[in-house]
């Protein structure tokens, strides 16, 4: 069991992470929700040594005895109700980004960095988005 | 009472429900907020005042004996970054009343700023691993939310990237827990602290590094921070702020939790490690900054900057480390949340955040550039601010280790902080304004902002002048932590 999982979460960290580097933005989420899996499939990993019996009390005992530990289980679900929302939201936040960039090269997603032309330096003269000082004003 | 240990995450959590009910009505709302967050200030207050005497507050959810339910602890450390949270909350929420750069009024801004704050909280005080990552998840999407809330395309960008690289964080943190987990069988941070010792060497500096990495990538440390500087600035100054504040710093708590208390001893490699790592976040920090014009951007470098003097503090690997760490974080949320709010009054006075477009408020506002010198020199470490003693106590203790490269580096560090914040003082204060005729904007409503940005100064300039006492708390601290053992 636990070879056969190693080897799925392998493939699939090893195809999020390719698809997580992409340029493509849609690739670049699809990307994060396989790394996703693969996290969630490494936690169930965790527990899944020992017995795969139900965690459940037999009929007359008093103890849980021989069974699988279903901690890793619960923490499992939790973590793909939270990436399941994360997802969504990335989806959704892709779409307005891809709308406004017009574009869905990660390279020319620019919207929040300085303007290409913007000369990052003390203004010249000539700078066309800038305000216009002399300066020998400023010494 | 022990119930006292889970308001930090119920009481903005209570006022979450509360804001995000009265969404309709932005008067009650504003209201229910407000309350929310002083509530949240008295609790943290009682909170420092119980642990102060004693070891600290515990509650098990459920009644579970220890190492099975999920358990919250307050000990000194969380107690003193709750009582911070819960002021900055109060600070940039009174300061939200003002017309400083609030952004777009949206009914979901105050549920999500208070639902920022249930993460912070929470990360704070439980004491359990696999919580914690919860509560990282939480602090993301109430961040991202707030991101692209006001909808404009530089702030979806700066969302998406933010999203991009702190989800690739998340799922590496929640790979690691699984892993420590499959290693220990235990999530809770007492038991896992006694499991640790028994661990190979080897598997112990894995798994610790798997941590590390993903909630360093949480803090800004060189080389993830890309995503910090790329997404910060589009913020609405209240929102930066209290980001700005907090976010980073939840990481950097983590780590000094798992490496000095947890998982203390931690293998000699990974403080060294850390030490180096803090290195370069100092240095490449503090370039990037040198580099913008938009006071955003440079006060956003200058948090990777400075997040690596906390993780220099916490990579001495020692109880005066810890100690110095502790003093340097509540020293650097308090004067950092100030420096944006007062870069957003200067926007508001000057009509820009870019420095080559302002100037002369100098002139026109002297008490708002007397004002302004206060975090930005003690931001630099100009004695007697309060960074002097924050920078005066993680280098004394690197010196007394003989890390003489990092202590190099962190001083040339603290130079170029200064040339920064001079470029930020001469550009928007002395030098003339750019037009010709300018004059300040009629009409502004600045008195909540002042207010704030004066009560954040005060607390400065207390930890400033009396810094015994805070030094005092954070010994205490620090020895009840496990480096101290």
């Amino acid at each position: 069991m636990i070879p056969l999982l190693a080897l799925t979460v392998f493939v699939t960290v090893t195809a999020g992470v390719y698809l997580a580097l992409s340029r493509d933005l849609f690739r670049c989420v699809v990307g994060l929700a396989m790394l996703g899996a693969g996290a969630n499939l490494a936690l169930y990993a965790a527990g899944a040594k020992g017995s795969a019996r139900p965690a459940v009390i037999q009929k007359g005992a008093e103890v849980l005895a021989d069974a699988a530990n279903p901690l890793p289980q619960a923490l499992v679900l939790t973590a793909i109700v939270i990436g399941f929302a994360l997802v969504c939201f990335a989806l959704v936040l892709l779409l307005r980004v891809m709308q406004y960039a017009g574009s869905d090269d990660a390279d020319r997603l620019r919207l929040a960095e300085p303007r290409p032309d913007d000369p990052l330096k003390p203004p010249s003269h000539s700078a066309d988005c800038l305000p216009v000082y002399p300066r020998e004003d400023r010494s | 009472m022990s119930a006292l240990v889970a308001t930090p995450v119920l009481v903005p959590l209570a006022t979450v429900a509360l804001t995000a009910l009265a969404a309709g009505r932005p008067r009650l709302q504003q209201v229910l907020s407000g309350l929310g967050s002083l509530a949240l200030l008295l609790c943290a207050l009682l909170l420092l005042g119980q642990v102060e005497g004693g070891e600290g507050a515990r509650l098990a959810f459920g009644n579970w004996p220890a190492p099975f339910g999920i358990e919250f602890h307050v000990d000194r450390l969380s107690a003193a970054l709750v009582l911070v949270t819960a002021l900055m909350g109060s600070a940039s929420l009174l300061f939200l009343a003002s017309d400083a750069d609030p952004g777009r009024r949206h009914p979901l801004l105050l549920p999500l700023l208070h639902g920022l704050l249930v993460g912070v909280g929470g990360a704070f005080v439980t004491a359990d691993l696999f919580n914690l990552y919860v509560w990282f998840e939480v602090m993301l999407i109430c961040a991202l939310g707030l991101l692209a809330l006001g909808a404009r395309p530089d702030q979806l960008d700066g969302a998406f990237k933010y999203m991009v690289l702190n989800l690739l964080g998340t799922l590496l943190l929640l790979i690691s827990v699984g892993a420590v987990y499959a290693a220990t069988g235990h999530l809770n941070f007492t038991a896992l602290s006694q499991a640790a010792p028994s661990l190979p060497p080897a598997l112990a500096a894995v798994l610790l590094t798997a941590l590390l990495l993903s909630l360093l990538l949480k803090s800004g440390a060189f080389p993830l921070y890309a995503w910090l500087p790329a997404s910060y600035h589009t913020l609405p100054g209240p929102v930066l702020a209290l980001c700005a504040g907090l976010l980073t710093k939840v990481g950097v708590y983590a780590v000094l939790r798992l490496t000095g208390d947890v998982f203390a001893p931690v293998p000699a490699l990974l403080p060294e490690a850390l030490g180096w790592i803090a290195c370069a976040t100092m240095l490449f920090g503090v370039l990037g900054a040198a580099y913008h014009w938009d006071m955003r951007r440079i006060l956003a470098f200058h948090i990777v900057s400075q997040i690596g003097y906390i993780l220099l503090a916490i990579a001495l690997d020692s109880a005066a480390g810890n100690r110095a760490a502790l003093f340097y974080t509540v020293h650097h949320i308090v004067v950092k949340a100030t420096l944006f709010l007062l870069a957003a009054m200067i926007w508001r006075y000057t009509g820009s955040y870019d420095l080559r477009r302002i100037g002369g408020l100098f002139r026109a506002r002297p008490r708002l550039a007397l004002l302004f010198m206060v975090p930005a020199l003690s931001l630099v470490g100009i004695p007697p601010l309060s960074g002097f003693w924050a920078k005066l106590v993680v280098l004394q203790e690197a010196l007394a280790r003989g890390h003489y490269a990092w202590t190099a580096v962190a001083l040339l560090v603290s130079v170029l902080t200064l040339y920064s914040m001079m470029k930020i003082w001469m550009e928007a204060f002395w030098k003339d304004h750019p037009q010709k005729g300018w004059s300040l904007p009629r009409n502004t409503r600045l008195a909540p902002a002042w207010c704030a940005t004066l009560s954040l100064a005060a607390v400065t300039l207390w930890i400033s002048f009396a810094p015994q006492a805070l030094l005092a708390y954070a010994e205490a601290a620090a020895l009840s932590l496990g480096g101290g053992r």
